[in-house]
């Protein structure tokens, strides 16, 4: 489904600061499963996770989504892969300040302008699902990690898309709320949905819900490719 | 186009939002954008109405008009004078006026005394301006007393108020006999206030006008045209001197809305980020930055204009009046008649709301063009 082939990735490629995190990598992503990445900081998970869903262009090499060259793509298009085919938990949740939890779940959709009626349906019945539908209309800044996480799964579900990607999704909770995020994922991956996942705690990459663990060090992948 | 409809209404309802998040800064900034609007339109449209007034004044004025001059000062104008000017090839009429002023003690206010040349009231009846009527408190059907010029006391039955279309022209008016007003001001019946000329050809009025002033030594000649343009250069000085006076405080303006709306704070950078990253454009995110802008810039320039056009068409203009309006040149007690000049408006909106979106715009095309993968860095 996703193909990588031989992509490298530099951060301010050029200048003295130059740094590669991606070093050339080659990965086969199957449709429908778990994946997890795992390394130590800066091994690139990230940095790979942003070339796969659209956020980043690679320096070199190329990246395929279901057959087709995704890699050289206008912004354009790449925003518009992004919007209907990826959902992005991001590690510190990235909700919007002062707007409702319900208004957080809808901003992705807003430029599709579609019925603002149903939209609403729809982000209103992904917070049910996520038991979070007594805390619609609380501001964001009000919810705790777990909720605020649960906001950020809804998001990054409202445009039905068929990818997941979440970066350190449990990084900022206790064990407790790492296995409902995990009991979350196995609902997604029952749906049918792809999930990505970077992630350094065992818990994650132990969990019977992943089908595979790829690790990466230095910017190659090291295990699991 | 449903779609584009629902987009609109979406990116609408989220810039909304977005301008209540920052209450704040959005409340000051609109606070103080309507206040230089709300000056920069007052002045705008008082010194539009003023003009609009004198024009009114002058449409109805002759075109040439004659007074006596003794020793440099207007005097009263002898009838002979009339045939004199009568006899002059391309004069089509002249006609002798009577008018002048009276202080009333009891309002406290000066009347412009007329004898009009038709339809004058019969002796012993006035018709009176709505500002008279005004500050006398007088109706139809009231009686008004004045001193004669010997001391008698004249009396007069109100028979009409005048229902101006400029309440400058007819405000103070007192419409009098001419009986009424010779037997007041004691008046002979061979002398006249001035006199009105109509000429056949207006191309010749300047020509005329020598001829009148050859013949008749003793008067001085005033052109309407001459009356029109020193209104002009009066209104013109003013209003520039009110614009350059505001001038100092809209450039401040202008600098604390550059730096209000081109300075993208942390917060707004991270924002912009989340939405690339959640599936935005960069167009979406210039259309909803645009829209706040203009939601801001178009609610200030409403209500600064709606306030512009209740302080000078409904309170008179308190604050321009001692400068804008002069004892020199008009009548201190008149309300302006209401009007909006369209070419005005679109200036002031383009000078306003244009350059507001503008530097609300710029700053975020910048930031909304950086990869959106910085959220997950």
């Amino acid at each position: 489904m996703i193909g990588l082939s031989q992509v490298k990735k530099a951060y301010n490629q050029g200048r003295a600061n130059e740094f590669w995190a991606l070093r050339g990598v080659d990965l086969h992503l199957e449709r429908g499963r778990v994946t997890v990445f795992r390394g130590p900081s800066g091994s690139g998970k990230t940095t790979l996770l942003t070339m796969v869903g659209c956020l980043a262009r690679p320096s070199s090499g190329r990246v395929s989504l279901e057959g087709r060259d995704i890699s050289a793509l206008p912004e354009r298009f790449l925003t518009e892969i992004r919007r209907s085919t990826f959902g992005f938990v991001f590690q510190s949740f990235n909700l919007l300040k002062g707007i409702t939890a319900l208004e957080n779940v809808m901003v992705p959709a807003y430029p599709l302008g579609g019925d603002h009626g149903a939209l609403k349906r729809r982000a209103l019945e992904l917070l049910d699902r996520l038991h979070m539908a007594d805390k619609a209309h609380s501001n964001a800044e009000w919810l705790s990690g777990g909720e605020a996480q649960r906001v950020a799964i809804a998001r990054a579900l409202v445009n039905d898309p068929r990818i997941v990607i979440a970066d350190e999704p449990t990084a900022n909770l206790d064990s407790e709320r790492s296995a409902q995020f995990l009991d979350i994922v196995a609902q997604l991956k029952a749906e049918g949905r792809t999930v990505l996942m970077t992630s350094h705690d065992p818990l994650v990459a132990e969990a019977p819900v992943v089908d595979r663990v790829v690790s990466l060090r230095d910017g190659l992948i090291a295990g699991g490719g | 186009m449903s779609n584009w409809f629902g987009r609109q209404r979406a990116l609408m309802d989220f810039a909304v939002s977005s301008l209540a998040r920052r209450k704040g800064k959005t409340l000051g900034l609109l606070a103080v954008y309507t206040v230089v609007v709300f000056v920069l339109a007052s002045a705008m449209l008082f010194s539009h109405a003023l003009r609009r007034e004198a024009a009114l004044v002058l449409a109805g004025t002759p075109e040439v008009l004659v007074q006596r001059l003794v020793a440099g000062r207007h005097d009263l104008i002898p009838a002979s004078h009339l045939q004199a000017i009568r006899a002059i090839r391309g004069v089509k009429s002249a006609e002798g006026r009577l008018w002048g002023y009276l202080f009333d003690p009891a309002a406290a206010a000066n009347y412009t005394l007329m004898v009009p040349a038709d339809d004058a009231p019969a002796p012993g009846q006035a018709v009176i301006g709505s500002g008279v009527a005004q500050v006398r408190e007088a109706a139809i059907g009231d009686i008004m007393s004045f001193r004669a010029h010997d001391g008698q006391l004249v009396s007069f039955t109100i028979a009409g108020i005048v229902d101006p279309q400029s309440a400058l022209v007819a405000a103070d008016l007192f419409l009098v006999s001419e009986t009424d007003y010779r037997r007041l001001f004691g008046i002979a019946a061979d002398r006249f206030t001035d006199i009105v000329v109509t000429v056949r050809n207006p191309r010749e009025v300047r020509t005329v006008a020598e001829k009148i002033d050859a013949a008749l030594p003793d008067t001085r000649i005033i052109l309407r045209d001459e009356i029109k343009r020193t209104y002009e250069s009066v209104f013109d000085w003013r209003e520039g001197m009110v614009l350059l006076l505001l001038a100092g405080a809209v450039l401040a303006f202008f600098i604390f809305a550059w730096e209000k709306a081109s300075g993208l704070s942390a917060e707004e950078k991270r924002e912009i980020g989340i939405l690339k990253a959640v599936g935005w454009e960069t167009g979406d995110v210039i259309a909803l930055k645009s829209l706040e802008g203009v939601l801001v810039s178009l609610t200030a320039f409403l209500l600064g204009y709606l306030a512009a056009w209740l302080h000078v068409f409904q309170w008179g203009a308190p604050l321009f009046e001692p400068v804008l309006k002069g004892w020199s040149v008009l009548y201190p007690d008149f309300r302006l008649a209401p009007h909006v000049d369209e070419l005005q408006v679109a200036t002031l909106f383009f000078f306003t709301v244009f350059p507001y979106t503008l530097a609300n715009v710029v700053p975020i095309w910048r930031a909304a063009t950086i990869d959106p993968d910085q959220v997950m860095r």
